[in-house]
C-alpha cells in the first residue's frame, strides 16, 4: 500500500476567493467524504481563519469524489454555524443531489417547543406527586370497592363471567400451578429440616425437627410459599394479559358491548385463584413435610413412622387452618394487584412490562405485610 | 319533523385530556342512514371524538344526543344503548383468548335470549356476510390484519346496531381489501339502515364512501367544516386547509408554484 493511492477527504479553508472577493470564505472539498472515512472536523478548519472578516461561505467541490451522510452533516454543521455567526452560507457550488437533500433538511423548522422538559419548580413536581398519590389510592378503593359489588351481582346470579374462561383459568391457576409449588415447597422442607436436624443433633433431640418443619410449613412457609410463586406466575400474567388486552382496545371492545371488564376479567381471575390458593397451600404444606421427612431419615436417627407420628402431635388442626386462612388472603392479594396493575397500564410495550413487575412487586410486598399482620393478630387472639 | 331525521346531535364538545385541550366546541348532526366521515391530519384527535361519541372518554363539557336522549356513558351500560352501538376498532380488537366464532357469539348470549344453535347460525351468517364464512374457528392471532379487520366488523354488527363505528378501517390494508371493506359498509348502511361514522383520512375512502364530512383542524382546535367532500373540494369558500387536505397538498403545490413564478 502506497501512501498515494489512500486519498482521505480533506477540507481547506481558503482565504480568497478565485473571483477575487475578500469577504467570501471558500471551502475547498477533496476526497471521498464517506461517513467510513475519517473526515475533518469543522470547529478544526474554522480554528485557523479569522472568522470576522467574512460575510459568507462557499464550496468547492472540483475534487470530491464520492459523498454521502457524511458530506450532508458536515454541510449542515456549516449551515448551522454561519447562521448563528450571521454569515450566508451558498450551496450552489454543491452536487445537485447534496443541494436538494440539504433544503429538504431545512424545510421544516427544527421543533424549540420543549414543554415537557422546561424547568419546573420542584414544588408543583411534589404538588403534583402528592396529588397522584393520593388519586392512586382512590383508584384503588374504587376497584376493590367495583370488585365488591361485582362479587355480590355474581352471588345474584347476575355477572357477566364466562364459565369456559372460568374453568380455563382454574386450571391454569391450580393444576398447572401444582408442579413448580410442589417442588420448591419440597426443598423448602429439606432445606428447614437440614438445618433443624443439625442444630438439634446437638441436644440428641433430633425428633423435634418433626415439630419445626410441621409447625413452620403449616403455619407461614406452606403459604407464603404458594403466595410468592404464585405472585411471581399467576399474578405476573393476569397483568400482562389484562394490560395487552388493554393495548390492543380489547377491553374498550368490551366495554363498547356493555361488558364490564371487572366482571369479565377480573372477578373471574380473582375467585380462581382464591379457590385455588388453599388447595395449593394444603399440597405445599404436605410436601414440605414429606421433604423434612427425607432429610431427618436420611441424616438422623428418627424412622418415619415416628416422625409422622411427631407431626401428628405437634401440628394442631387450628395451624392447619391458620395456612389456610393466610393463603386465601395472599389470593385475593396476588389477583387484585394482577388484575389492578393490568387495568391501569399504559398503552404501550414498556408499560405493559412496568404493569407486569409492579404487580408482582406489590403482590410479594403485601404478602410479607399481611403475614406480619397475620402473625401479631394470631399472636393477641391466641391462636 | 326535522328533529327525528337527526340522529346523533354533538352540542358544545370540547375533549381534553387534563389541562390540555383536543378539540374546541364541536357542534354537528349525524343524520339517520347516513355516512359521515370525521377526516383530519394524524393526531388532530379524530379517534379521541369517536372515543367520546361511544362513550370511552368523558367530555369535560358540551353533551351528546343520540335520537334526542341525552348520553352519559357512566348511565348506559344498559342493554338499550350498547345495543344501538357496533363498533369497529383500528386493529379489529378481537378478544385474543377466544375464538372468531366465540368473539361474535359473546354479545349475542349476553343480549339475546338465543340458544346455542341459533347463536351458531347467526355466527355463521355474520362471518359468511364479511367472507370469512368457515373461518370461525380459527384464533385471531391465526388470522391476517385484513382478515382479523373483517371479523370485527362482523362482531360490530352481531346485535343489528342502529349506528355503526369504524375507527380507520382501511389502516393497513391493501387497496383492494380497502375497497371492499368500504362497499361492505355501503351495503351495510343500505341494508341495515344503519347510520354510519367512520374516522379515517384514506381519500380515496372519503369521495367513494361520504355523505357528509366533518374536517377537524389540529392547528386551532375546532371543526373546519361539514358537508359533502365531492362539493367540499371545489367549494371555493371553503377553507384552504380542507380543501389541500381533499387534493393531497396539490392545492399548496399550485399556490408556491404561482409565488415562485
Amino acid at each position: 500500500m502506497s501512501e498515494q493511492e489512500k486519498i482521505v477527504p480533506a477540507c481547506f479553508a481558503l482565504s480568497s476567493d478565485p473571483d477575487g472577493d475578500d469577504c467570501v470564505l471558500t471551502l475547498r472539498l477533496c476526497g471521498p467524504w464517506l461517513l467510513s472515512e475519517k473526515r475533518p472536523e469543522l470547529s478544526d478548519i474554522l480554528a485557523s481563519v479569522d472568522i470576522a472578516r467574512y460575510t459568507s461561505i462557499r464550496f468547492d467541490v472540483e475534487h470530491l469524489e464520492e459523498w454521502d451522510t457524511g458530506l450532508l452533516i458536515f454541510i449542515r454543521a456549516c449551515q448551522d454555524w454561519a447562521s448563528e455567526n450571521d454569515l450566508s452560507c451558498e450551496l450552489d457550488g454543491l452536487p445537485e443531489g447534496v443541494q436538494n437533500l440539504v433544503r429538504l433538511s431545512l424545510a421544516i423548522p427544527k421543533n424549540t417547543n420543549r414543554l415537557e422538559t422546561k424547568a419546573r419548580s420542584w414544588l408543583l413536581g411534589l404538588g403534583e406527586h402528592s396529588l397522584g398519590f393520593w388519586g392512586a389510592i382512590e383508584g384503588f378503593f374504587a376497584f376493590l370497592g367495583e370488585l365488591t359489588l361485582d362479587f355480590f351481582e355474581l352471588l345474584r346470579g347476575r355477572a357477566q363471567l364466562r364459565r369456559e374462561d372460568f374453568f380455563y383459568l382454574l386450571q391454569s391457576t391450580g393444576p398447572m400451578a401444582l408442579p413448580i409449588v410442589s417442588l420448591l415447597s419440597f426443598l423448602t422442607g429439606l432445606i428447614i429440616a437440614f438445618i433443624g436436624v443439625i442444630q438439634l443433633q446437638k441436644f440428641a433431640a433430633d425428633i423435634y425437627v418433626a415439630d419445626l418443619v410441621g409447625l413452620a410449613t403449616t403455619r407461614e412457609l406452606g403459604a407464603v410459599m404458594a403466595g410468592v410463586i404464585m405472585a411471581g406466575r399467576t399474578g405476573a400474567a393476569f397483568a400482562a394479559q389484562i394490560g395487552s388486552m388493554k393495548v390492543n382496545e380489547e377491553i374498550d371492545a368490551l366495554t363498547t358491548f356493555g361488558i364490564s371488564p371487572m366482571q369479565f376479567l377480573v372477578l373471574p381471575r380473582v375467585l380462581a385463584l382464591v379457590l385455588m390458593m388453599p388447595l395449593l397451600c394444603a399440597c405445599a404444606d404436605f410436601v414440605s413435610i414429606l421433604g423434612g421427612m427425607v432429610v431427618a431419615i436420611a441424616i438422623s436417627d428418627v424412622g418415619v413412622v415416628q416422625y409422622v407420628n411427631q407431626v401428628d402431635n405437634a401440628v394442631a388442626l387450628s395451624d392447619f387452618l391458620v395456612g389456610l386462612f393466610k393463603s386465601v388472603v395472599f389470593g385475593v392479594i396476588i389477583a387484585v394487584s394482577g388484575c389492578y396493575r393490568g387495568l391501569n397500564s399504559g398503552k404501550d410495550a414498556t408499560a405493559v412490562g412496568l404493569a407486569t413487575t409492579s404487580a408482582v412487586v406489590t403482590a410479594i410486598t403485601w404478602i410479607v405485610v399481611a403475614d406480619a399482620i397475620f402473625a401479631v393478630l394470631f399472636q393477641m387472639i391466641g391462636i | 319533523m326535522e328533529g327525528s331525521q337527526d340522529k346523533i346531535t354533538v352540542q358544545n364538545l370540547t375533549m381534553a385530556y387534563g389541562d390540555y385541550v383536543v378539540m374546541n366546541d364541536l357542534n354537528f348532526t349525524v343524520k339517520r342512514g347516513e355516512v359521515k366521515i370525521i377526516m383530519g391530519g394524524s393526531g388532530c384527535g379524530k379517534s379521541t371524538l369517536l372515543k367520546h361519541m361511544i362513550g370511552l372518554e368523558q367530555s369535560s363539557k358540551g353533551d351528546i344526543y343520540y335520537d334526542g336522549d341525552r348520553f352519559e356513558p357512566e348511565q348506559s351500560s344498559g342493554d338499550a344503548f350498547c345495543r344501538r352501538f357496533g363498533v369497529l376498532f383500528q386493529s379489529g380488537a378481537l378478544w385474543s383468548s377466544m375464538t372468531v366464532a366465540q368473539n361474535i357469539a359473546l354479545p349475542l348470549e349476553q343480549y339475546t335470549g338465543l340458544s346455542t344453535p341459533e347463536i351458531e347460525q347467526v355466527v355463521e351468517f355474520k362471518l359468511s356476510l364479511v367472507g370469512l364464512g368457515g373461518f370461525g374457528h380459527r384464533y385471531p392471532s391465526e388470522l391476517s390484519g385484513g382478515m382479523r379487520k373483517r371479523a370485527g366488523l362482523a362482531r360490530a354488527i352481531a346485535l343489528d346496531p342502529q349506528i355503526l363505528f369504524f375507527d380507520e378501517p382501511s389502516a393497513g390494508l391493501d387497496p383492494l381489501s380497502s375497497r371492499r371493506l368500504d362497499d361492505l359498509i355501503l351495503e351495510l348502511r343500505d341494508a341495515l339502515g344503519a347510520t354510519v361514522i367512520v374516522v379515517t383520512h384514506e381519500l380515496a375512502s372519503i369521495f367513494a364512501i361520504a355523505d357528509s364530512a366533518l374536517f377537524l383542524d389540529a392547528e386551532t382546535k375546532t371543526l373546519l367544516c361539514d358537508g359533502n367532500p365531492n362539493e367540499l373540494v371545489n367549494d371555493p369558500e371553503i377553507d384552504p386547509k380542507v380543501r389541500n387536505f381533499l387534493k393531497r397538498g396539490e392545492l399548496a403545490l399550485e399556490n408556491s408554484d404561482g409565488a415562485n413564478d
